[in-house]
């Protein structure tokens, strides 16, 4: 194969002591900058970047591409701990990673955590490096009706699995779509939901959202409960990081679907975030016991993370290959493409070949690098959880302000942070689930975006729905798995009627 | 030199302020507000300047910069008009600076912003799919007359719409606009042949453009792009006829990329800040800069970036008032 060659090529490019140490500083700058929520790998490798401009593209590259390959590990660790997203791609790892690491096993939930995101992200590479001129292409057959059928399974693999009455995912994911509808409205152009409100334009950034919502209303609700972590007393063992590596295969179906998932997301370019999600429905939907999702099931860890993380490498196929960005990450790589005298898009594979493959190389080298450096330091993080919560809570407390202040430097943020604190605490009390209002605030514009798009495209007919194979399957099945839940109850309710109708009619007979 | 002299003379004397002695000099680090999210055009500009500053010490302070790009842009610029007299805010931005007050309800007004300099102009081109029939833009618009093509760009009531509004009204086209958050989104559904042209900045279809994947049919400029250079096999941006000559009867038609201060600001400060920009201008890593983003040199400031302003705004009012798109 001719790319295994030009991949061999591409290691020869990057073996250096010189670039191996370049990817343990940005690995270690990107966990850095994924712990900090707030913070995140877009703003890490913009704050970055200026640095780069002085080195060579291979090098400035692998700094960056391994920062964010820190950043999305970073992100996922204080999402089991603290229930606080350092990254929107980790919102999901929150929903069964926090009640795992509550429960004691936070070593076992951020050991499943790294080595399925490292899982994830080197299935990734190997279909980047397999398969780089036919996806590309693939990528192009997208456009708005194509993204919204997208959107909308990953709404529809959402909405019908929730544990808490359909009615109340429905209040919740609305008023998502209320919030991600204040600010700029990209198809009018026109201020939505703003009240003259200066601090309002920019729009609610869904990091603040999360923060308030899940991280202060966690804080509200422990405190109510008597100050403490329930996982205080778990001992941090070596033995127990063995113990899950061995637990691993395990999961090896939720591991692989999650992987398709996350890498269909990635190239198409819909993103981690909506991967993630998308990967933890559909892992919860097809678990045949589905009690322990949401209270810590292994399941829901490895596969919103496995989904993340080969997201996220996919992403940057679409970015080298056609010059689309599939992350705001990706977006600020390939500004520096640029500034490094470099033109992404389909010509950078046959110009500069050296920069690509040594890149790809790069992906395999600095995931392993980093797997190696987040499981090293599992014991230190997870020994975090045995500090009192008398003090670790105002801790939390402080970096959730500074990361709320740091999203968009903006002190409005903080009192909003605030706000959000309050409705996940009423949410939880009053067991209305948070994800759909989350999915919601992540997806619901651009899914609007794209369906207001495919509007003005057909001239207001939903025929674009199903103009072609590729976006009427995609809308068939996300029709399919927003009806099942009806489907199913409709015939439980009739099998259900007629099991009872049965004994009646034998008592009948037998009067 | 003498030049911008003169102007911080006449500047001064229009402000009615006399000229302290001691001349500006920041104090403590000034922040430089992108209008724009990370990585999109404004961004590589502002950054591009940072580098610079840093590279040749024109400033003595350290520069930070930050990214404000939600709502077009709106969200920077009211940032920065917020910090009123604040000599250690620079806002980076495009047009959108004078036109986001005229077609949106923002809470800013052009006049809370004080202009700075401006200091590359980029070019728009018309572009269409590769595989395309029309070779020229003329065939183009004989075939948009009939009605049902689809330009697709970047942002709504914003530049490209208000071109390809431009475009309908010169020639009688009847060519929808799809907006979309991004000129690269447009590249790309463009090179899938999801819609039938964009409008879109050279350095954003580049390299769409390497591949065949689209070709430009004329740029909106009076006279061709002076770049020489062969960029895509035969073809160089030089090459692109204008669309005076190609049909499309547009003469001029560009984007400034600017920085602004905020409003009462003392004229000593813009004049700091107008010769650092200038000194940018002059180096060759900004040479390089517009050479790679294929942008035209253009450095401007004082009266003259008055008048152009003034100007640039009242023509693309004009267009916004004909389709009913004004704020107020």
């Amino acid at each position: 194969m001719e790319n295994i060659g030009l991949l061999i090529d591409g290691f020869g490019h990057i073996l250096s002591w010189n670039h191996i140490l370049l990817m343990m500083v940005g690995v270690t700058l990107g966990i850095l900058v994924g712990v900090l929520p707030g913070l995140g790998a877009p703003n890490g490798v913009s704050l970055l970047l200026p640095l780069t401009f002085s080195m060579d593209p291979i090098s400035a590259i692998i700094l960056l591409s391994c920062m964010y390959w820190g950043a999305l590990f970073g992100g996922s660790t204080t999402s089991i701990l603290f229930n606080i997203p350092g990254e929107p791609s980790s919102v999901a790892t929150t929903f069964d990673g926090y009640p795992m690491a509550k429960a004691g096993q936070a070593s076992r939930a951020l050991t499943l955590a790294f080595v399925s995101a490292g899982l994830g992200a080197l299935a990734g590479v190997v279909m980047i490096t397999l398969l780089s001129g036919w996806v590309a292409n693939f990528a192009l057959k997208f456009s708005s009706p194509e993204y919204f059928a997208v959107y909308f399974l990953a709404f529809a693999s959402f909405i019908s699995m929730g544990a808490q009455s359909p009615f109340k995912t429905l209040v919740s994911m609305m008023l998502g779509f209320a919030l991600a509808s204040i600010g700029m409205d990209t198809i009018s152009g026109n201020l939505r939901l703003t009240f003259d409100i200066p601090e309002l334009i920019k729009g609610v950034s869904f990091l603040i959202a999360v923060m308030g919502l899940f991280g202060i209303g966690e804080l509200l609700l422990t405190t109510e409960e008597g100050l403490r972590f329930e996982g205080i007393k778990a001992r941090v063992k070596l033995a127990e990081i063995g113990r899950t590596l061995v637990e691993i295969p395990r999961y090896w179906l939720t591991i692989a679907r999650s992987t398709i998932i996350g890498i269909w997301m990635g190239i198409t370019p819909a993103g981690p975030t909506a991967a993630s999600f998308m990967s933890y429905g559909v892992a919860r939907r097809s678990a045949r016991d589905k009690s322990m999702f949401g209270k810590g099931d292994p399941r829901g860890v490895v596969a919103p993370e496995t989904a993340d993380h080969s997201a996220g490498t996919s992403a940057l196929l679409p970015m080298l290959a056609l010059g689309v960005p599939g992350s705001a990450t990706a977006a600020v790589m390939m500004g520096g493409l640029m500034i490094w005298g470099l033109t992404p898009g389909p010509m950078l594979f046959t110009d500069r070949p050296d920069f690509v493959w040594g890149l790809i190389a790069s992906m395999y080298l600095g995931n392993v690098v980093a797997v190696f450096l987040v499981i090293a330091t599992v014991p230190l993080y997870a020994s975090i959880l045995r500090v009192p919560f008398s003090i670790i809570g105002p801790i939390i407390v402080a970096v959730i302000f500074s990361g709320a202040y740091q999203v968009a430097n903006s002190v409005s943020d903080i009192f909003l942070v605030i706000g959000f604190g309050l409705i996940g605490y009423v949410f939880k009390k009053l067991d209305y689930p948070l994800a759909p209002l989350v999915l919601a605030m992540v997806l619901g514009d651009k899914a609007e975006d794209a369906f207001r798009q495919s509007m003005l495209m057909s001239g207001g007919s939903l025929d674009i729905f199903w103009s072609n194979a590729l976006v009427a399957g995609l809308m068939t099945l996300g029709l399919a798995l927003l009806l099942s839940p009806l489907a199913f109850w409709l015939i439980g309710t009739l099998r259900k009627r007629r099991h009872d109708a049965a004994p009646h009619g034998d008592g009948n007979a037998a009067a | 030199m003498k030049k911008s002299v003169s102007i911080a003379c006449i500047m001064a004397a229009a402000f009615g302020v006399a000229a302290p002695a001691a001349a500006f000099e920041p104090n403590r680090p000034v922040e430089f507000v992108v209008t724009a999210g990370p990585g999109g055009g404004t961004d590589i500009f502002a950054r591009t300047i940072q580098a610079i500053i840093a590279k040749y010490e024109l400033m003595k302070t350290p520069v930070v910069v930050t990214n404000k790009g939600s709502a077009g842009g709106a969200e920077g610029f009211v940032y920065t008009a917020g910090y009123k007299g604040d000599a250690h805010k620079l806002a980076f931005g495009t047009n959108n600076a004078y036109l986001l007050p005229v077609r949106a309800k923002v809470p800013y007004k052009a006049e809370d912003l004080t202009p700075v300099a401006a200091l590359a102009s980029d070019e728009f081109v018309l572009w269409v799919n590769g595989k395309a029939d029309y070779s020229t833009a003329a065939d183009f618009v004989a075939k948009a007359k009939e009605g049902g093509l689809k330009i697709g760009g970047s942002q709504s009531k914003d530049v490209d719409q208000i071109l390809t509004s431009m475009i309908n009204d010169a020639t009688g086209a009847k060519i929808n606009y799809i907006p979309f958050k991004s000129g690269g989104e447009a590249a790309v559904q463009l090179a899938g042949e999801h819609i039938d042209a964009n409008v879109n900045n050279p350095s954003e279809n580049l390299g769409q453009w390497q591949a065949a994947m689209v070709k430009p049919l004329c740029v909106f400029k009076s006279v061709k792009l002076s770049s020489d250079a062969k960029v895509a096999g035969e073809k160089g941006w030089g090459d692109i006829p204008t669309c005076k000559e190609a049909g499309i009867p547009i003469d001029n038609y560009s984007m400034p990329r600017t920085v602004w201060l905020p409003g009462g600001v003392e004229p000593d400060v813009v004049q700091f800040y107008a010769d650092v920009m200038r000194k940018v201008s002059e180096t060759p890593e900004w040479a390089k800069y517009l050479a790679d983003t294929s942008q035209s040199p253009v450095y401007l400031s004082g009266n003259e970036l008055k008048s152009a302003v003034e100007v640039d705004g009242a023509a693309v009012s004009e267009v916004l008032k004909r389709e009913g798109w004004l704020a107020n």
